[in-house]
């Protein structure tokens, strides 16, 4: 394989510029999630300890294989949403090793509002189904929630996407052999107690765990039956008498210890399709990424620096190296596992369309997955691009990423702008996991232009009625319109939405994309039928 | 001399004898039995023959059987080391009966010194000085009196009948005698029915101090110095050294002589030891001890000889070469008993495989186990003795504390920390003791303390998971990695002080340690472990789910618990009853359906020739009886399944 060299001095002025901004945004970006991951703070750990109940991150972390990585998804989620008190949308989810395969994992922490339902904790818990159902990862759900969030009705229930999704995918997970399991380490109240009832076999912790549809004071306000919650729905009334629960357990310990056993007794062996080599490392320190981009985030810089920093030995073979060269393809290992890297060098014009299209039916007819590397402001415009076919040859593009059964991976690194975003596989098509460099940015077109644009149209407007717009004005028009764009292209802004899988430092790259690569292999690659491609 | 040599003996005596066999082109011959198959003595030896099970009185006790080998194997000697047969008279007669020649004195020296109160009325003919006391029959209270005031207070009475400390009295005047002698003597018909008490002097701070004699069948008899053995813990010795610290030339030279002259009056031959009582610079015979002792080494270290090669010489009908007066002593010796025993539970034998045992250099080790070996319920739990020699005691102080210090034993626990603690005492090192030493400083009996951090760093990165960045799946990275915040391993070490969970991150070679939220730089440099810039030497076993530390001398073991499993109710009850430690059930006291009392006692256990009684820990009923008399029992075997009797554990109804 080729290896690649690199240009980069991180002794340059421009690499410790670059680095230092990068260094300043990956420290907030862990700060925010290290404030995030303390949960509910102080005083609701204080009592939810006090009850005799393991920390949600404290049941993560031992329900998890010792020493083994956990890959977070959108640990900012929620983040800046519902007055800032929602933290991680009061949810853990994630990619974890449990007694030696891949599961998703799905935590309620009850120390964020009871463990209740918001919009976008609906949406983390079905994105991790989501991930569970491409990759084919069993579900541990440690339940400790108090169900929907009451005054948010409206956006958590009634919607296809909403609360009654969590169990029918549970069901269709099931029927799909992905197994499910459910460990009650709290309240499962109303809906939530279809969460173990639709498990493949659940797990109840004796004094913590209860199960019913409807607590004691909606019986009594139903029945005026009296009763406490404990009896009502405890361990010994579900793992006795009613059979919702199978297993009995003594304390959290014991109980994640019980699903830590079912998750080893699954009978499930991973069988990789992948012609595996024994991993690398990167030639080139992948702590370099922190200097690679620009402070001035329009200027560009050389995008296979950013994959001599990614790939194993840094070895790259390119496929049409020389056409179409704002488009970077070509073949890679990360960790052992082979890939096709698709990566932005500038704007997309037809010859780059066409090549990366070219390049995922490569990929695809090899069954290769793919990691696209997102720096994109768009395609080519103006009449003589329009004239040449952009539209379609942009299409051609389209449909490969989005037909493309292998599993894909999307990286955004740079900017995420307007139909780029489609042709470099953005969230609407479906790539197994996507994360963001905290200097990304992501809007249907960047802030400068959106405000071009919206000042022209209203200067043509004014202009066709013969009235004069000042510069002043147009400037204090335009200025909102960034400030918009700055503000909902941010990647806080977007990851708190679910419009990514997380944030990550760059440094991280390498290891997110394998982690995600290896639990990809859990399920068979498809045989990719393309749509028709417009010629 | 003779060309093949039986030794009717195991462990690390045997070994010595053969050591010097070997040396003297003496053929050696070892007996065994079942548990010692694979023992270091047999593995010296040139030859080795079973001889019986393991029970000492169907092999190492059993005469017939070894005088048979003894023939089979062309023997013309047997040694027989020290304990086993090396006092008994009969087998030495046997063995002459057999044409063997016995490596000791001849059987009337046995017998003359056997009997404790024949022996004592023999020294007192021969004028060797006894403990002063009124032995007589007149119990007259006047007359206990008065012996009393002749003997010298403070004084003690006790039942002529007696043991155990019952009608027992120490008086320390005149005026209080009368009363203490009401009190002994009620307490003495009471208990034995029999209220004649005797009379002797009180010692209060005795010190153990011994004689070793050679004598040959020539009629040469000389003494070859005196061994301190004060230091001793339920009347066994622990350290011994020689000289006796204090010692004068003039007391050595009276105690050499009333030594020789107990010697002479039993017509000995060969290694003997005359055991006195000495306090206040005077003394008083105790015992002799007609064989080689245990704590020889010393004096063969102050002297230059080899106390083996002399006893097969006088054996073989050589004549000694020395005079008293060409007798000098060099430096100074101290010897420790290494045991595999636990202090802190009343030394109880601490059974097992030694699964790691490292003994220190430059210094003398009589041992017969290696790494690997058991200690077994059947015989000493003696790993091993270290003997250190200096030019003089506090050369020989040091010596032995840094020796000590770099013993390492895991497997058992092991008496390593007392060793260390009295030769690390200034009581000790000033030569201040006596057999009261340890009693009197339980602190030498202290607990380990908290563990440094080394030790934790040592355990910590041992137990941590393989650190494979490049391991073929990244989900085996073992790094706890965490997106966008610190990974931290959590290690679980559950001691006898409670459970720890230690909190370690790693990166490459380089773990960092958490401690009282304090991070400590720990890296991993071949055998030694570095721990923020300092480099210790740490020993780390694992075996099953235990690990094992010895770092600066101090030896640590943790279980590494399974933190996820549910908690153990059948052994935080007190329902079921399990054997402490290996033995024989000596004694079933209950039956299935009895009703039993809290502490009531259950079932004796016998081991290393101590009893152990198990007790109920709470009032029940017995639900099954699951040993029987005669059985050997493994370490946490289930003897008694109790079913609580919720009843009696609540009480009476209020």
């Amino acid at each position: 394989m080729t290896r690649l060299t690199t240009s980069l001095d991180p002794r340059s002025e421009a690499f410790q510029a670059s680095a230092a901004a990068m260094a300043e945004l990956v420290a907030d970006l862990r700060a925010k999630t290290a404030k995030v991951a303390e949960g509910g703070g102080a005083v609701a750990r204080k009592r939810h300890l006090s009850r005799g109940k393991m920390l949600p991150r404290e049941r993560v972390e031992a329900l998890l294989d010792p020493g083994s990585p956990f890959l977070e998804l959108s640990p900012l989620a929620a983040h800046g949403m519902y007055g800032n008190e929602v933290p991680s949308a009061g949810i853990i989810t994630g990619i974890g090793r449990v007694a030696g395969r891949e599961c998703v994992i799905v935590c309620n922490d009850a120390t964020v509002k009871g463990g209740t339902y918001f919009p976008i904790t609906v949406k983390k818990h079905l994105r991790a189904q989501e991930i569970a159902a491409q990759n084919r990862l069993p579900c541990i759900y440690l339940v400790d929630s108090g169900g929907a969030n009451l005054p948010n009705q409206d956006e958590v229930f009634p919607d296809r996407d909403h609360f009654g999704r969590i169990f029918y995918n549970q069901a269709n997970l099931s029927a799909d052999g992905i197994a499910q399991i459910a460990v009650v380490m709290g309240s499962c109240t109303a809906g939530g107690a279809y969460v173990p009832a639709m498990s493949d076999e659940s797990i109840i912790v004796k004094g913590q765990g209860t199960i019913f549809l409807a607590g004691p004071p909606l019986v009594k306000a139903a029945t005026g039956e009296i009763v406490s919650a404990e009896d009502l729905g405890g361990a010994d009334v579900h793992s006795r008498t009613s059979g919702v629960t199978d297993h009995y357990a003594e304390n959290d310990a014991h109980a994640l210890g019980l699903a830590r056993r079912i998750a080893g007794s699954l009978n499930r062996v991973k069988q990789p399709q992948l012609d595996l080599r024994p991993p690398l490392p990167p030639r080139y320190d992948p702590a370099e990424l922190h200097g690679i981009i620009p402070v001035d985030r329009r200027k560009p810089f050389e995008v296979r620096e950013v994959i001599a920093r990614i790939v194993d030995d840094s070895a790259f073979d390119e496929f049409k190296r020389l056409y179409g060269t704002t488009l970077v393809t070509g073949f890679a290992h990360i960790h052992g596992m082979p890939v096709g890297i698709v990566a932005n060098n500038g704007i997309l014009f037809s010859e780059s369309s066409l090549k990366g299209a070219h390049f995922i039916e490569l990929c695809a007819s090899r069954k290769i997955p793919l990691v696209f590397l997102q720096n994109i402001t768009g395609f080519m415009v103006g009449r003589k691009y329009e004239a040449g076919g952009i539209a379609k040859d942009g299409a051609k593009l389209v449909t490969a990423v989005a037909t493309a059964a292998v599993p894909k991976f999307t990286v955004i690194i740079g900017g995420s702008f307007g139909a780029g975003n489609y042709g470099m596989c953005g969230r609407a098509y479906a790539p197994r996991l996507l994360w963001m460099w905290p200097n990304a940015r992501i809007s249907v077109m960047g802030g400068e232009q959106a405000a071009s644009v919206l000042a022209t149209v209203r200067r043509d407007g004014l202009e066709a009625r013969g009235e004069t717009w000042p510069a002043e004005e147009e400037e204090a028009f335009k200025r909102p319109i960034r400030a918009q764009y700055e503000t909902q292209g941010h990647p806080y802004y977007a990851s708190a939405r679910l419009w990514d899988d997380g944030i990550i430092d760059p440094a991280d790259t390498r290891r997110v994309l394998a982690l995600g690569l290896s639990a990809a292999l859990n399920a068979p690659i498809e045989t990719t039928r393309f749509g028709v491609f417009r010629m | 001399m003779f060309s093949t040599l039986l030794i009717a003996n195991r462990g690390e005596i045997a070994c010595r004898v053969i050591a010097t066999a070997r040396r003297m082109g003496i053929r050696t011959v070892a007996v065994y039995s079942d548990a010692d198959a694979q023992s270091r003595h047999v593995a010296l030896a040139d030859a080795a023959f079973h001889i019986g099970a393991a029970p000492a009185s169907a092999s190492y006790l059993n005469g017939a059987a070894i005088l048979a080998v003894a023939r089979r194997a062309g023997a013309q000697a047997v040694h027989p080391g020290y304990g086993f047969l090396s006092e008994n008279a009969a087998f030495a007669d046997a063995c002459a009966a057999t044409g063997l020649v016995f490596v000791g004195p001849p059987p009337s020296a046995i017998r003359a010194m056997g009997g404790k109160s024949e022996a004592k009325a023999l020294m007192a003919q021969a004028g060797v000085p006894l403990v002063p006391g009124y032995h007589g029959a007149v119990q007259d209270a006047d007359v206990l009196a008065s012996e009393a005031a002749a003997i010298g207070f403070p004084v003690l009475i006790k039942a002529s009948a007696g043991g155990g400390g019952k009608g027992m009295r120490v008086v320390t005047a005149a005026a209080e005698f009368p009363a203490a002698l009401a009190a002994a003597q009620r307490e003495a018909r009471a208990s034995f029915g029999d209220d004649r008490v005797l009379i002797e002097r009180y010692l209060q701070r005795p010190r153990h101090i011994e004689i070793q004699i050679f004598a040959d069948t020539h009629g040469n008899v000389v003494h070859l110095f005196e061994r301190d053995c004060s230091i001793q813990r339920r009347h066994q010795k622990v350290l011994e050294e020689a000289p006796a610290p204090g010692m004068t030339p003039a007391l050595r030279a009276e105690m050499g002589g009333a030594a020789v002259a107990a010697a002479r009056a039993v017509g000995y031959a060969g290694a003997g030891t005359v055991e006195f009582i000495v306090e206040d610079g005077r003394f008083y015979f105790m015992e002799m001890n007609t064989r080689l002792q245990v704590e020889h080494p010393v004096t063969e270290m102050i002297t230059g000889l080899d106390l083996v090669e002399w006893q097969l010489r006088v054996a073989a009908g050589e004549a000694l070469p020395w005079r008293q007066d060409g007798l000098a002593l060099r430096g100074h010796a101290i010897e420790a008993r290494l045991y595999a025993e636990d202090p802190a539970r009343d030394f109880l034998p601490s059974i097992g495989t030694l699964t790691h045992l490292r003994a220190p250099d430059g210094v003398r080790i009589d041992t017969g186990v290696r790494a690997g070996d058991a200690i077994t319920p059947h015989y000493d739990p003696m790993i091993a003795k270290l003997i250190v020699h200096g030019a003089d005691r506090a050369e020989a102080v040091r010596r032995l504390s840094v020796a000590l210090a770099g013993y390492e034993v895991a497997g058992v626990q092991s008496n390593l920390r007392l060793l260390r603690a009295i030769a690390a005492h200034p009581d000790f090192a000033a030569g201040q003791f006596d057999t009261g030493f340890i009693a009197r400083h339980p602190d030498v009996l202290a607990a380990l303390p908290a563990p440094p951090l080394p030790a934790l760093a040592a355990a910590a990165v041992a137990l941590l998971p393989p650190y494979a960045p490049l391991a073929a799946d990244p989900w085996d990275a073992g790094d706890a990695w965490r997106m966008n915040l610190d990974g931290w391993h959590s290690v679980v070490l559950q001691g006898s002080e409670g459970r720890m969970v230690l909190r370690a991150s790693r990166e490459g070679a380089q773990v960092t340690l958490l401690r009282d939220g304090q991070p400590h730089t720990v890296i991993l440099r071949g055998a030694a472990l570095e721990v923020d810039g300092v480099l210790h030497n740490v020993t780390v076993l694992r075996e099953f789910g235990r690990i094992t530390v010895i770092a600066d001398g101090e030896t640590y073991v943790w279980d590494s618990p399974d933190p996820l499993a549910p908690p153990d109710t059948a052994a935080a009850g007190a329902d079921r009853v399990l054997s402490p430690i290996p033995g024989r059930i000596a004694a079933v006291l209950v039956s299935a359906g009895d009703a039993v009392a809290r502490g009531q006692a259950l079932v004796v256990l016998e081991a290393m020739k101590m009893e152990l009684t198990l007790s109920a820990a709470v009032p029940g009923i017995v639900a099954a009886v699951r040993c029987a008399v005669g059985d050997m029992v493994d370490e946490g075997r289930e003897l008694v399944e109790m079913a609580a009797d919720t009843a009696a554990e609540q009480g009476p109804a209020a």
